[in-house]
């Protein structure tokens, strides 16, 4: 266990340490949020929606689109000069693989979300500062449920043809639980009604994590067999 | 016999059966009191709804198979499964609607079991495009494997969704702890309906199997 967590986490430093050095992805990834953001305040007629009606969906609908684009690199990036042949016949467990990806993933698309967060505040006026701590636990765990089954799907498409397309016509399916879970919670959250409310929904919620994490990890061994 | 015939003569026999599930529907089965005769497609509906389900838990089932044992067949199998739920799929999305109409008041509801039942449905379309997208026949089989795994699993997440989310769906009414709901009649022929139903299923998966075999063997 402990040698499976360290060379996942090599791994994931890896593919940090390449995001960080050259950040076209990230900081692509962090215009396109705000991009979406300010078109939602353009999609929607302000006199006729009262923005707390929206805002969790604005809010998860920009997240779940950013991920998603985020995740095709993650293998796309080992496509050039067969790295990932390197990688998988490098002597570490292929399920050490799978996590460092994944957790190159939730780092990736974390910082794009911690970004994202304060910049759908500003735009729609939502006071997140009171509720940030059970807001930032709820987009956590939601993010790891759909970034789990990204990566693996994203190793998944890698050579196949149009890839970029492919991922989230297989992945959204997998989205919908996540992304009614998580904008169930988040509208509660806004209106500040206590958490028990929802509490069928934080079990679903972490019981999709748990579920789909283990499954990925237990599946892309194969995935990737050559 | 060939397989493709077996699979033709059950087909045959399925769409008598089907046209005695009409009879049996409209002439021997008491119509209900509030909706009238628009519950009559209840019968089809909910048995091409089982049918899906079927389709979908034998490709999540075909799916382990094959990565346990790396044996074509399976592999095979699901892909017919596949298409077999796909159509079954598309008689539930239209049958639905059709009786949503007159009972609901609307076609369509982003109710949840007809929003997942819906992504199910993409599910079905997801697999088939990465089959036709990807090649290389064992990449093929080991990816659509795993995406064939993951929809299993994605099942009964919709379930539970149905309890959790605001729903006009009917709650269950045969398989649930207490005894069934349905009145006698009613029962019976949607019985009759889920055999028909499944019967049809063999024969649509036995006769595309056989096209998919000799398929292999030229290709």
């Amino acid at each position: 266990m402990g040698e499976l967590l360290r060379d996942a986490w090599v791994v994931a430093r890896k593919d940090l340490a390449l995001e960080l050095r050259t950040r076209v992805g990230l900081i692509s990834a962090v215009v396109f949020t705000a991009l979406v953001l300010t078109v939602f305040n353009f999609g929607r007629d302000p006199t006729a929606v009262g923005v707390l009606d929206l805002a969790p969906s604005i809010l998860w609908v920009t997240f779940t689109f950013a991920g998603m684009l985020s995740l095709n690199r993650a293998f796309q990036l080992e496509l050039e000069n067969q790295a990932l042949e390197g990688l998988l016949i490098s002597p570490i467990d292929r399920r050490s693989l799978y996590l460092g990806k994944l957790a190159a993933n939730l780092v990736f698309v974390g910082l794009v979300e911690a970004v994202g967060l304060p910049l759908f505040a500003l735009f729609f006026n939502v006071p997140v500062w009171d509720i940030l701590a059970p807001l930032a636990a709820v987009i956590a765990v939601a993010t790891i449920g759909f970034v789990a089954v990204g990566t693996l799907f994203s190793a998944l498409v890698i050579r196949v043809r149009f890839a970029e397309l492919m991922l989230p016509v297989l992945l959204l399916p997998f989205l919908i639980p996540p992304l009614v879970g998580a904008v169930q919670v988040t509208s509660r959250l806004f209106s500040h009604r206590p958490l028990s409310e929802v509490e069928g929904w934080l079990k679903l919620l972490l019981a999709y994590d748990l579920v789909f994490v283990s499954l990925a990890s237990l599946l892309f061994p194969t995935t990737v067999d050559e | 016999m060939t397989l493709r015939s077996k699979g033709r003569w059950i087909t045959w026999f399925g769409l008598l059966l089907l046209a005695g599930v009409y009879v049996r529907a409209i002439a021997f089965t008491p119509v209900e009191a509030s909706q009238g005769g628009a519950q009559k497609i209840f019968y089809l509906h909910v048995p091409a709804a089982w049918s899906t389900m079927l389709a979908m838990g034998l490709v999540g089932l075909a799916s382990i198979l094959y990565l346990l044992m790396k044996d074509d067949r399976f592999d095979r199998f699901a892909a017919c499964s596949a298409e077999v739920g796909t159509a079954f799929a598309c008689v539930m999305l239209t049958t639905g609607p059709l009786w949503a109409r007159p009972v609901w008041g609307t076609w369509w509801t982003w109710d949840a079991r007809l929003t997942l039942t819906l992504f199910l449905f993409f599910i079905f379309l997801g697999y088939q495009l990465l089959r036709g997208a990807v090649a290389e026949p064992g990449a093929r089989a080991r990816y659509s494997a795993v995406l064939g795994i993951f929809g299993l699993v994605l099942l009964p997440f919709i379930h539970l969704s149905v309890y959790l989310f605001r729903t006009l769906h009917p709650q269950p009414i045969v398989l649930k702890p207490s005894a069934p709901s349905l009145p006698g009649a009613m029962l019976v022929t949607l019985l009759y309906g889920f055999a028909t139903f499944t019967v049809l299923y063999v024969g649509f998966v036995m006769q595309r199997y056989a096209i998919a075999t000799e398929d292999a063997h030229v290709g």
